[in-house]
């Protein structure tokens, strides 16, 4: 069993070595500590606390700054305002375990110190005797912190400082993370059982189910059940049928078609992590030969032809996103107003520098080149990446979302991103450095990059998702929260051991991060819900089948051996005629995609739009945006008071109310029966004035006067004598 | 369909080939009925042709041009390519290559169009085909380079509304509760002798006398003294506009000057300092005086303050947006698009300007009252003080309101749109033109962008609006200023735009509009919300997908007709119960939706 140290979890003492004295975890004298202190929550222990701390806004410091206490838990970084809050006004947002002057420990991004107005970035080794009179903290949601430490006393400054940096800065252990003594004293919470589930894709049943969803014909592989073929493969997965059994022992699983999705025509989305490259030649001819066998099976099951997309060439690479969005998230992660304002000339360009919306681009961009294969010429898709759980995931889950509905439903892309990045591996634990590893080499935002692409999905066709951008935004967040399940692991192997030998013990119980009661309440869910979407209609959905043009479905091998031999002289004649043929191919994609790319939007744009079919996004520049909600929610420049995409939201929410609210009314008195439940949407007053940033950040008071820029000195533009010459040509008089 | 005043062209230069027969005439025939004629539009010469189009390659089809349009339809092509040009649009026609010239489609015309787009056509190179229709567009592209008129004097057009009633100046003024105590209504300017580019009626301080205005005149560059804009309801601070002093190298100053603008200051008490936006950078304000212009110095105007608002002038603006033009047409600029719209800062200027109108709006609504000027106070100073008039006052965020705003501000007040639109004109190098009225429409849209509720009229009004700009179907922004208007007669012998736009009030309404009156509307002028208006800047560009209504608004007006049907279900189910009741509820529905709301609502 995992525990915390000494056991019991009581006393929060971690089990690795502790650069900290345990006085220091000792919490302040209850006195001052009940009085003002945060909600702890289950499991959460204070180390340390001081008071006199000055929380300071930005540049003014005289006008909004508050005195307050600084706790320091085993979850977070509080700041608990002296001030007597009148503003408890109803916060419709309200995160139930963090509130807005709350940072999880697993959130903050970068501590920055103030040392004699020199603003240094804080490693932990460089803290020695030197106290800053300041502590900046940026966060991983983008909000900053500036903490005064002025009117602290020395000994309090320097325990609290070592405090934060020790239990932010330096590497722990996994059991160390919060999830895991959150887990062991919170009391399991029902979830409101709903019509739909999210799967799990943990059982077999999941999977299949899901396979029958899309009609598609593998083979279930449950030899990985103990985890025999690895580690960072799922307990269940399909393959292509004909994969043998011995086939999947030999390189670990690597090279191993599994199976994502089977598209309505027959022909599946397959994805693998890359065999080793072979030193020697002998070994390199063996892996040849296995390469080409399983093409043969992933080629040969559906009788299709198959393409085989190599990830690791065509993207970059996670250290470039890495790279990418260290440089971006730079320019939220605002200190003072002036260095707003003079980023605010040079925004576009350092946008480009960054070159993160190039990276969103390109993926979307490969992923519609995969929809296409599969869309128009029916091939099987193989995506090969070297570990086979970082762009993989992006590519496979962004194609599964343009082709499949049912995956912009909210509980639908839920049971996404179970299947391709929780079930599919990916390196949660690593890729957001939980553990503050001091070698950052594999630390990358791959999953937030995922978030980003179907925010410009969602951005671009509203009405086909039925969750919102909040949703998305929230979601980005949770990531950094060190409570759920979801993003805690590195394998599905760690995930499945570590839960399951707590759950043996009956005290562990870490929720996934779909569990959103424990974040929000059932009103502030609403906001995940969006009102622009419309579920299909009976009618349509009758229609649309009768619509759809009937596949050769005869063309694909039955695959259960129950069909076998129903088929079987036709295949095997198919099966021929294609070995004669050798569909399958180490096929390349070749460099006039783009144009072809660019051909198939078009031809897609050409017809009416149908938002419960296939979905394109538009790839041209213009039309790839920055997801301001997440991005400029907390900078209050930009906050538009009473405006923003909000301000309309909100009247279409409150329309679809209404509506909802009449159809009851109507159905009581038509049936005199119970009216059925809808989904609640939520919507603001319209009394309220809500800012563009509604729902975050809703308890800040904005400011009713306008923002105006400082102009730099000397303007940057270089316009040459055009800018001298007067207005009028003609002579004066 | 062509009158016989119009000298016939042949039509058909290029039917030499005899296997052109008659099915392919009466397939001809059809098309022509199809090409749209206004009211007094009038057929000139029509001509087989291919056009060359960016995003498609060449198109084969035929063209027709009349008095008002160049009108342009493809055959053998499903769909058909169409193209509705108005003239007006065109700056420039050019020939594209010689008799001479190699390679296909080589030899054509080469059109630059003042709405962010160039059209190329290619004819057979024989016997100067082009030569005709080359003379007649350069001749109706350009009527008033040819002693011709303006398709808006020819125009037969008949519409319900009558836009010229629109604006109303007087109604106006007494709209924001003018006159006053403190301001007066003047008709010193009636014959425009005070200032000849000044509407007749000016709303002055009550205590500067008809003297003193002359007197201010003779120092205030073309005469355009400081008169009111706008007053603040409440706080009764004022935003008025004039054109720079005449300071001069020599710093000249003028008392009456001085005390005219304390009279302002005084008109409002609780002005202690009266603010002067100069909206030009401080460099070409000092660069103004070498012209005979300048600025309000400290010494001379003790209770003023001078802030400098850094727009700069026509000429950046028309490079701008050259620069623009250039990285998003035909296509949009691939590689480095981000850092490319930057360079052209066209969003830069916009944000200037906005900036600009902020800090007005915001002196006001604090309570102090404002001067704006630039040089000569009818580009820059417009755009200042309607946007800030935009934000002040919720009355010209509506409909008719924006309309009124931009009789007001722009056409009353002489903004030179003869001058900065060319209508009419051949020579398109001339560094008069410049786009600052399309900045300011760019202005209004990114505020209805940040404002989505607040406004009631949607982009559909704006880009009409801009669409008209250039037209020269209507008689509302042709001419320089009003005394120039009143001269050609244009509001007995044109149509106004508005007759046009108000008679088809529904296409330009927005359903998100708010009715919301006491906020003052800061847009926030950050380039990390200002965005390019692809929809306009882009929209020949078959790529950007343009959206007829937005999703939004789709699904808006869809669960306004649900909520609709509802209520009209439930109003039957209640009929139906209440048999007893029939007398008193058996009109078919007669009340408006709001009322059957509140109607309705009592049973839940």
């Amino acid at each position: 069993m995992f525990s915390l140290g000494s056991g019991g979890g009581k006393s929060a003492k971690p089990s690795f070595v502790s650069y900290v004295t345990p006085e220091e975890i000792e919490p302040e004298p209850e006195g001052s500590l009940q009085e003002k202190s945060p909600e702890f929550l289950p499991g959460e222990v204070v180390f340390c606390s001081a008071k006199r701390i000055l929380r300071c806004t930005q540049d003014d410091e005289s006008e909004c700054s508050v005195f307050g206490t600084l706790f320091l838990t085993n979850f977070r970084v509080s700041f608990v305002s002296d001030a007597v809050h009148s503003e408890d006004t109803v916060q419709l947002f309200k995160n139930k375990l963090y509130g807005e002057n709350d940072i999880p420990l697993a959130c903050v991004d970068q501590i920055y110190g103030d040392y004699d107005e020199k603003k240094k970035l804080i490693t932990s080794s460089q803290v020695k005797n030197k106290y800053p009179s300041k502590i900046i903290i940026h966060c991983k949601d983008l909000r900053v912190f500036h903490f005064s430490l002025l009117c602290v006393k020395e000994e309090v400054r320097k325990k609290i400082f070592q405090g934060i940096i020790h239990h932010i800065l330096d590497p722990k252990s996994l059991k160390c993370i919060f999830a895991f003594s959150y887990g062991e004293k919170a009391a399991p919470v029902p979830e409101v059982q709903r019509k739909q589930k999210t799967l799990m894709f943990e059982t077999a049943e999941d999977w299949a189910a899901e396979m029958r969803r899309t009609k598609g014909s593998c083979k279930l592989v449950e030899d990985n059940k103990d985890f025999q073929i690895a580690q960072r493969l799922p307990q269940f997965f399909f393959t292509p049928t004909s994969v043998e059994n011995e086939d999947l022992q030999k390189y670990q699983g690597r090279g191993v078609p599994i199976w994502c999705w089977s598209h309505h025509s027959g022909c599946a989305l397959f994805k693998t992590a890359a065999l080793p490259i072979a030193q020697e030649e002998s070994t390199s001819k063996v892996q040849k030969a296995y390469v080409e066998s399983m093409l043969n099976a992933v080629a040969q099951n559906h009788l299709y032809s198959v393409k085989t997309v190599d990830l690791s060439d065509a993207l970059p690479n996670i250290q470039d996103i890495q790279q990418s969005y260290n440089k971006f998230k730079q320019n939220f992660l605002i200190d003072s107003i002036a260095e707003f304002w003079m980023s605010d000339v040079k925004w576009f360009s350092t946008l480009e520098t960054s070159r993160w919306l190039s990276i969103i681009r390109q993926c979307l961009h490969k992923a519609v080149e995969v929809v296409e294969s599969l869309e128009r010429e029916n091939t099987n898709i193989l995506l090969i990446e070297e570990g086979g759980s970082d762009l993989c995931c992006v590519i496979s889950s962004l194609v599964q979302l343009m082709l499949d509905p049912y995956y912009r439903t909210l509980v639908g892309f839920q049971s996404l991103v179970q299947k391709e990045w929780v079930a599919g591996g990916h390196n949660f634990l690593e890729r957001s450095n939980l553990l503050h590893q001091r070698d950052k080499e594999l630390q990358s935002p791959v999953f937030l990059l995922f978030l980003e692409c179907v925010w410009q999905l969602l951005q671009q066709h509203s009405p086909a998702f039925q969750f919102s951008e909040t949703y998305l935004t929230v979601l980005s967040d949770s990531i950094n929260v060190a409570v759920f399940s979801t993003f805690l692991f590195s394998t599905p192997h760690q995930r499945a051991t570590i839960m399951k030998a707590e759950l043996d013990t009956g005290t562990l119980n870490i929720p996934p991060v779909w569990q959103w009661s424990l974040q929000f309440d059932c009103k502030a869910q609403g906001f995940f819900i969006n009102p622009l979407y419309k579920a299909k209609s009976k009618q349509e959905k009758a229609l649309r089948k009768a619509q759809r043009p009937k596949y050769t479905r005869q063309l694909s091998l039955p695959s259960t051996p129950s069909r076998r031999g129903f088929f079987k002289e036709e295949t095997d004649n198919l099966k021929k005629m294609l070995r004669v043929k050798r569909i399958s191919r180490w096929m390349q994609l070749p460099d006039s995609v783009q144009a072809c790319v660019r051909e198939f939007y078009s031809v897609w744009q050409r017809k009416p739009l149908d938002y419960h079919g296939l979905l394109l996004p538009c790839l041209d520049w213009p039309a790839v945006r920055l997801w301001t909600q997440r991005y400029l929610r907390w900078i209050p420049e930009v906050q538009i008071l009473g405006g923003g995409d909000v301000a309309m939201l909100n009247k279409v929410a409150a329309l679809v109310r209404e509506v909802q609210e009449l159809r009851t009314e109507v159905d009581r008195q038509v049936s005199q029966a119970d009216p059925s439940l809808e989904s609640p949407l939520v919507f603001a007053r319209s009394s309220v004035r809500l800012s563009s940033s509604f729902p975050f950040a809703a308890a800040r008071v904005w400011s009713f006067r306008p923002a105006i820029p400082i102009s730099i000195g000397d303007s940057q533009m270089d316009l040459g004598q055009l800018a001298s010459r007067d207005d009028e040509d003609t002579d004066y008089q | 369909m062509a009158s016989a005043s119009i000298p016939v062209y042949n039509s058909n230069p290029l039917e030499n080939s005899s296997s052109r027969n008659a099915s392919n005439e009466s397939l001809k025939m059809e098309l022509l009925a199809d090409v749209p004629l206004l009211p007094g539009e009038e057929r000139v010469i029509d001509k087989d042709i291919i056009y060359i189009c960016p995003f498609n390659g060449p198109v084969k089809g035929r063209v027709f041009i009349t008095n008002y349009r160049l009108f342009f339809r493809s055959v053998d092509v499903d769909p058909a390519v169409t193209l509705n040009v108005p003239l007006g649009v065109i700056s420039r026609v050019e020939k594209m290559g010689g008799a001479s010239s190699r390679g296909e489609n080589s030899y054509g015309l080469d059109i630059t169009c003042k709405d962010m787009r160039n059209l190329r056509f290619a004819l057979k190179q024989e016997g100067h085909s082009r030569r005709d229709i080359f003379d007649i567009l350069f001749r109706y592209a350009f009527p008033l380079s040819h002693g011709l008129q303006l398709f808006a004097f020819l125009s037969q057009e008949k519409y319900q509304e009558n836009g010229w009633t629109v604006y109303n100046p007087v109604q106006e003024f007494r709209r924001q509760g003018l006159p006053n105590d403190q301001w007066r209504i003047t008709f010193l300017n009636n014959n425009y002798e005070l200032c000849d580019t000044y509407p007749t009626i000016l709303v002055v301080p009550y205590s500067a006398s008809d003297e003193d205005l002359r007197k201010v005149a003779t120092f205030r560059s073309r005469g355009r003294i400081p008169v009111l804009s706008w007053i603040h309801p409440e706080n009764q601070a004022v935003i008025t506009r004039c054109s720079q002093p005449l300071v001069g190298m020599s710093g000249k100053r003028n008392r009456d000057d001085e005390r005219y603008l304390d009279i302002i200051r005084a008109t409002n008490k609780m002005t202690s300092k009266l603010t002067i936006f100069d909206a030009r950078p401080n460099v070409n304000a000092v660069a103004n005086k070498a012209t005979g212009g300048g600025y309000e110095g400290e010494d001379a105007y003790q209770n003023a303050e001078l802030v400098f608002l850094d727009i700069h002038n026509i000429h950046v603006m028309r490079e701008s947006l050259k620069k623009l033009k250039d990285i998003v047409y035909p296509n949009v600029e691939e590689s480095h698009w981000l850092s490319s719209l930057e360079s052209t800062h066209w969003l830069e200027h916009i944000k200037l300007v906005l900036s600009g109108a902020i800090q007005v709006a915001d002196k006001i609504s604090t309570g102090s009252s404002v001067v704006v000027h630039c040089s000569d106070g009818w580009d820059r100073t417009a755009q200042l003080t309607s946007l800030a008039m935009l934000m002040l006052d919720s009355y010209y965020r509506t409909f008719r309101g924006f309309q009124v705003l931009l009789e007001k501000e722009w056409i009353s007040f002489g903004h030179k749109f003869a001058s900065r639109i060319g209508h009419g004109d051949k020579n398109h190098a001339d560094a008069d033109r410049s786009p600052i009225f399309l900045q300011f429409i760019d202005c209004v849209w990114q505020m209805t962008k940040q404002f989505p509720t607040a406004f009631e009229f949607n982009e559909r009004l704006l880009v009409a609006v801009l669409d008209h700009l250039y037209s020269c179907r209507f008689g509302t922004f042709l001419y320089n200023c009003e005394s120039a208007r009143d001269a050609n007669e244009v509001k007995m012998k044109t149509v106004s735009l508005w007759s046009f736009i108000n008679s088809d009030r529904a296409s330009y309404i927005n359903p998100f509009y708010t009715v919301e009156f006491v906020h003052v509307l800061y847009p926030v002028a950050s380039m990390r919300h200002l965005e390019l208006w692809v929809s306009y800047y882009i929209r020949w560009n078959p790529r950007i997908r343009q959206q007829q209504h937005s999703p939004m608004e789709q699904r808006y007006k869809e669960l306004l007709a649900l909520k609709e049907q509802y209520l009209r279900k439930l109003e039957e189910l209640q009929l139906s119960d209440s048999t007893s009741h029939l007398s008193n509820s058996t009109a078919p529905s007669p009340s408006t939706p709001s009322q059957r709301v509140t109607h309705l609502q009592t049973p839940f």
